[in-house]
């Protein structure tokens, strides 16, 4: 055993740890953990000073007690202790310790930093690479902010050691992705950059992740890196595998190292230099030629090796998409690969092909591969496999092959694994709408998905349907013989039922003609559906039933017989209830034209992007999912979210409106009150609310701890509302009082006000919720808004001077009170309408108080009953990470979380 | 690379070794440990080595009694990943002497170290099997002799030099990770 023979061993630790290993039962081992943790505790306690090995010895203790899943709730400062500690071992496990268990007690991470600063300065290559170690494996805001000058300091200094470069480097990256703000570019990215020349290779191994992530920030900044690059990678890829000693890995030269630089690459466009772009090139063709090469070795390390660094080069080649004679290549080569037998290397060939069947130059050659994909999905017996076997035949599908594509997919999903159902109706139903030459072909394929996979196939997808069968005046005769047929069946599902009640409601009297579908056939094969099927469809199919006393006068009495049925008239449920009794009644009193107006076709939608591929891209996250208009990849391969998020949202809301009659809506709209309204953090008017019938709009006052609120209802119809009342409730520590009630009428097209008086006794965050309710033409209407009462509403503004703030910023330095947040900014970063939002807000600028004048700094009051509580505020913006960093000290620590959740959702 | 977290887990799915590159709460730890440790247990043997959980990929290998599994972005190289795990076992496997899951529960402070030194950051800090050693080495030849002044740096190199290779000569061996046979641990006598 020689780790033990070599190490220092600690015998208390090893007994423990055989101890709890013997543990019959949970309890027994938590009752050993729970006696461990006394004596440990008790020896800290212990009035006998603890020598070093004890202290060790029982903080690794307490490691291992938290590794195994229990917390440590002290130990830290022992653990803080041997960092200083003159032997090695001891400052190791101090070090482990706080590595693993980071403590954000302010007191502690002073001393921690000390220790790592002493650390640091010590110029032992060993100390300063546990110290580096340590702030790379913490990664803290704090951290960065007191190490994050010296590090690239250290990182560039002709003295530092090797080693100490590569976890300076690294520890620089780590900071760097935890808080970029607060790395700062300067005169040593140059020297960065030079350390790709560097003999040592496990130094360019390092440096070379610290250049790309920082590339990826400021690609200016680090634009010479390209030309380094190349040319350390032509080196290894034309080196004889031997050449790099023990930077070889079983035959292949320098893997990892290839890997990031080509992964460096990516952050590029193609170089414009023709000597660097083809001796790019070349090295990339020496990378594919490899593959071809007999083997140097049978281990998979090999070939792992070889093939990483391959796959990395089409991901560049891919990334660059400009020499359709690599893509083909490469495209030939993953070709390969889909027969491997290897499994590792068929996945990732069909997660490559992917990529490269949405560029133009090889998605020709990527089509040349579907009978192998489709096989895969076929026969492959790991559903991670078959998973990229659908997403590559789903990237490779257009006009020329989307039928067969479809229905090899279609047919898939018969036995296709529960976990990947709904995205592959998704897909199948995209392809099918955006592939279909005639409508026909659509509407099949999306029947025979719900008869198949009806379970899986959301809202959306038989939205959809509907929506282009109403379009579409050629398909919709098709689309009713189709449901018709379909619903023969004697067991169907209900979505099919739906689509049914739908399309036949609407366009049943085209198949009317023919007897075997005559109106009352129709009728009676819905309606022997009818008693299987949940409320929201048998509501559905009443609206269809009511259509079709529009549609065919001879079936109105069959109907009317239906409809006046108890099981209908005194149906349990009351949606039900009223269309029965309504129907009915409309049936009866109105006249032939206006049943024919009310009952109208529905007039077609308007044309929209499917919200469907909306929902795939929110199922697999954008990156994954290769665009299929999209020929080219962004370079970052990122889309943009918020705009197709926005997209789908108006577009659901569109399709739930106009489906509003067939949908069930218990009494009337109840808009639920949404999440807290950050429109109205920083303005106190404007319209809160709107719907067809109502708006309903604010001006608001404050002062101190009292504010007033003026609440406008207008009425957007014509028509009266009848029984309108308010009312408003909310915490208990924010009263509100309602001064007078409105008329319990409005009139059409009028509006009415009412007043609202409030007063914040603490601080608060829930906002209170006003609820109103009418009648409007029969239909009782529930609302319910948040009103936009916030507690920077009762802000005072404050002006002071320079020192003043200073002091007072010092005097709110507790840990609680501080709260930070960074952020990146969602609104284009304009100073001026950052000032106009932060007055707003409520505080005053103090100008001059930051040495930065791009910096805000701000200060007021927040008012309330009880308590008076002082707010200082500092937002930088940082304009080249587009990000904001706002820091908030109050006296009180939840108002400082609150005031930061509020203002930090403004930029 | 952007190597999210490391686990190490027996087939009994009990925990070995935890890394985390970015910082999460304890409770978040706990949740995707649990899930993925199911998730991976759950796979038959000769499925492949990757798979997409949540909005990451995940890269696993099993040696012997432990499972080795990492997690990493959406754009990283999975081949590279299995090669990192495998260089981190071969690692284990030459300081321990040939390692098994025991060594790893019972030193497991040292299994952390040779990570620090391996990876860090989530990134490959050191690729070479001959530098990682003896950083760790010399490390371990420090162990308990006092290092009163920061002045020694100097000579630590010399005394490493020294330092005879009492390793095996590097080979073409994938390192067998023994399922552990001995159960006593006469080795905690010395």
């Amino acid at each position: 055993m020689p780790a033990v023979s070599k190490g220092d061993g600690m015998r208390g630790l090893a007994v423990f740890i055989s101890d709890i290993r013997n543990c019959k039962s949970k309890e027994a081992e938590v009752k050993r953990i729970n006696k461990e943790l006394a004596n440990i505790r008790s020896k800290f306690k212990g009035d006998k000073a603890l020598d070093g090995y004890s202290k060790k010895k029982y903080v690794c203790k307490l490691l291992f007690i938290f590794l195994l899943g229990h917390d440590i709730d002290f130990g830290h400062m022992e653990a803080v202790n041997l960092l200083s500690s003159n032997k090695y071992t001891e400052k190791q496990i101090g070090y482990l310790f706080i590595s693993v268990l980071v403590n954000s007690n302010s007191d502690l991470i002073r001393l921690i930093n000390n220790a790592i600063r002493n650390d640091l300065a010590s110029r032992n290559p060993t100390f300063m690479n546990l110290a580096l170690h340590c702030i790379a494996n913490v990664g803290s805001r704090e951290m960065a902010e007191a190490f994050v000058s010296d590090i690239p300091r250290i990182l560039v200094a002709g003295e530092t050691m090797d080693s100490v470069k590569q976890s300076a480097a690294l520890c620089l990256l780590r900071l760097n992705r935890t808080s970029p703000d607060l790395v700062p570019m300067g005169e040593w990215t140059a020297r960065v950059v030079h350390l790709l020349n560097d003999q040592h290779l496990g130094v360019v191994t390092a440096a070379t992740s610290l250049i790309t992530t920082l590339a990826q920030k400021s690609p200016e900044d680090f634009k010479t890196s390209v030309v380094l690059a190349v040319a350390r990678l032509s080196r290894i890829v034309t080196s004889a595998a031997i050449d790099l000693q023990d930077y070889t890995y079983y035959f292949v030269a320098a893997p990892w190292l290839s890997v990031k630089l080509l992964r460096l690459l990516q952050c590029y466009p193609p170089p414009e230099d023709a000597a660097l772009r083809s001796r790019l090139t070349e090295c990339l063709e020496t990378i594919l030629n490899k593959v071809q090469e007999p083997p140097k070795s049978k281990k998979v390390q090999h070939s792992n090796a070889k093939n990483a660094v391959l796959f990395e080069a089409i991901a560049l080649i891919i990334h660059h998409d400009s020499e359709p004679n690599l893509l083909v290549r490469a495209c030939n080569q993953l070709g390969q690969f889909l027969q491997h037998r290897e499994t590792n290397l068929r996945y990732l060939a069909l997660e490559s092909m992917c990529l490269l069947a949405s560029s133009e130059f090889s998605h020709e050659a990527v089509k040349t591969h579907i009978e192998t994909v489709i096989n895969a999905l076929k026969t492959e017996r790991d559903v991670s496999v078959r998973q990229r076997a659908v997403d590559l035949l789903y990237a490779m599908c257009d006009r020329s092959n989307s039928k067969q594509i479809v229905a090899e997919m279609l047919s898939y999903l018969e036995t296709a694994d529960y976990s990947i159902r709904e995205e592959i109706v998704l897909k199948v139903a995209i392809l099918a709408e955006k592939y279909a030459v005639d409508y026909t072909w659509y509407v099949d394929t999306i029947l025979n998905l719900i008869r198949i996979a009806g379970d899986y196939v959301s809202e959306e997808v038989w939205y959809r349907v509907i929506q282009i069968v109403i379009n579409r005046d050629d398909v919709q005769g098709y689309a009713a013989k189709t449901v018709f047929e379909a619903l023969q069946a004697p067991a169907c599902h209900e979505n099919l039922v739906k689509v049914g009640g739908y399309i036949l409601g609407e366009f049943g009297n085209l198949i009317a003609g023919d007897p075997r579908s005559s109106p009352l056939v129709q009728f009676n094969l819905l309606h022997s559906k009818f008693h299987l099927c949940s409320v929201p469809t048998r509501a559905l199919l009443l609206s269809a039933y009511i259509k079709f006393i529009n549609l065919f006068p001879e079936v109105k009495g069959t109907i009317q017989d239906v409809l006046r049925s108890d099981s209908q008239l005194r149906n349990a449920d009351v949606e039900l209830q009223q269309r029965a009794v309504e129907y009915l009644r409309l049936s009866c009193i109105a006249s032939t034209d206006i049943l024919a107006t009310v009952l109208e076709e529905m007039p077609p939608f308007p044309e929209r992007e499917s919200s469907i591929l909306a929902k795939l891209k929110k199922k697999k996250g954008s990156s994954k999912l290769p665009d299929l208009d999209d020929v080219r990849r962004s370079v970052n391969g990122s889309t943009d979210h918020a705009e197709n998020t926005e997209a789908t949202e108006t577009s659901v809301s569109n399709t739930v409106l106009a489906f509003s009659l067939y949908r069930t809506e218990p009494t009337g709209i109840i808009t639920l009150p949404c999440d807290d309204d950050f429109r109205f953090v920083c303005k106190n008017n404007g319209v809160i609310y709107e719907n067809q019938l109502l708006q309903i709009g604010l001006k608001s006052e404050y002062r101190q701890n009292l504010g007033r609120m003026y609440v406008f209802y207008g009425n957007k119809t014509s028509t009266q509302f009848l029984s309108f009342s308010s009312a408003v409730t909310s915490s208990d520590i924010l009263k509100t009082h309602i001064l007078q009630t409105v008329d319990p009428m409005i009139e059409g097209g009028a509006q009415v006000q009412q007043i609202l008086n409030i007063e914040c006794l603490s601080d608060f965050s829930d906002a209170p919720v006003l609820s109103i309710q009418f009648r409007y033409g029969g239909t009782l209407q529930n609302i319910a808004v948040k009103l936009p009462v916030m507690l920077n509403k009762f802000f005072q503004p404050t002006e002071m001077t320079s020192q003043d703030f200073f002091q007072r910023w010092k005097q709110l330095g507790a840990p609680r009170q501080e709260v930070q947040k960074i952020f990146k900014a969602q609104h284009q970063m304009d100073s001026d309408v950052a000032k106009a939002k932060l007055l707003g807000f409520g505080v005053a600028l103090l100008d001059g108080v930051d040495p930065n004048p791009a910096n805000f700094v701000g200060a007021g009051i927040v008012h309330s009953k009880t308590t008076q509580v002082g707010c200082l505020l500092r937002l930088e913006p940082n304009t080249q990470a587009q990000m904001y960093r706002l820091t908030l000290r109050t006296s009180k620590d939840s108002v400082s979380q609150r005031l930061c959740e509020l203002l930090s959702d403004q930029f | 690379m952007k190597m999210q977290f490391m686990l190490l887990f027996s087939r009994q799915g009990k925990l070995r070794l935890q890394k985390w590159y970015v910082p999460l709460s304890d409770k978040e730890k706990k949740k995707i440990t649990r899930e993925l440790v199911q998730t991976v247990l759950a796979r038959k043997p000769k499925m492949c080595s990757f798979l997409e959980w949540r909005d990451l990929k995940i890269v696993y290998k099993r040696y012997a009694s432990l499972y080795f599994c990492c997690a990493i972005e959406d754009q990283d190289n999975e081949l590279i990943t299995l090669e990192i795990i495998h260089r981190y076992v071969e690692l284990l496997d030459k300081y321990f002497g040939s390692v098994c899951e025991l060594d790893i529960i019972f030193n497991f402070e040292k299994a952390y170290f040779i990570l620090d030194e391996f990876l860090l950051g989530g990134e490959a800090q050191e690729t070479s099997k001959k530098n990682v050693l003896k950083a760790i080495e010399q490390a371990d030849l420090l162990q308990e002799t006092p290092v009163p002044h920061p002045d020694l740096s100097g000579s630590l190199d010399s005394w490493v030099d020294t330092l005879k290779d009492f390793h095996r000569p590097s080979s073409d061996q994938l390192p067998a990770m023994h399922i552990f046979v001995h159960v006593t641990f006469i080795f905690w006598g010395r």
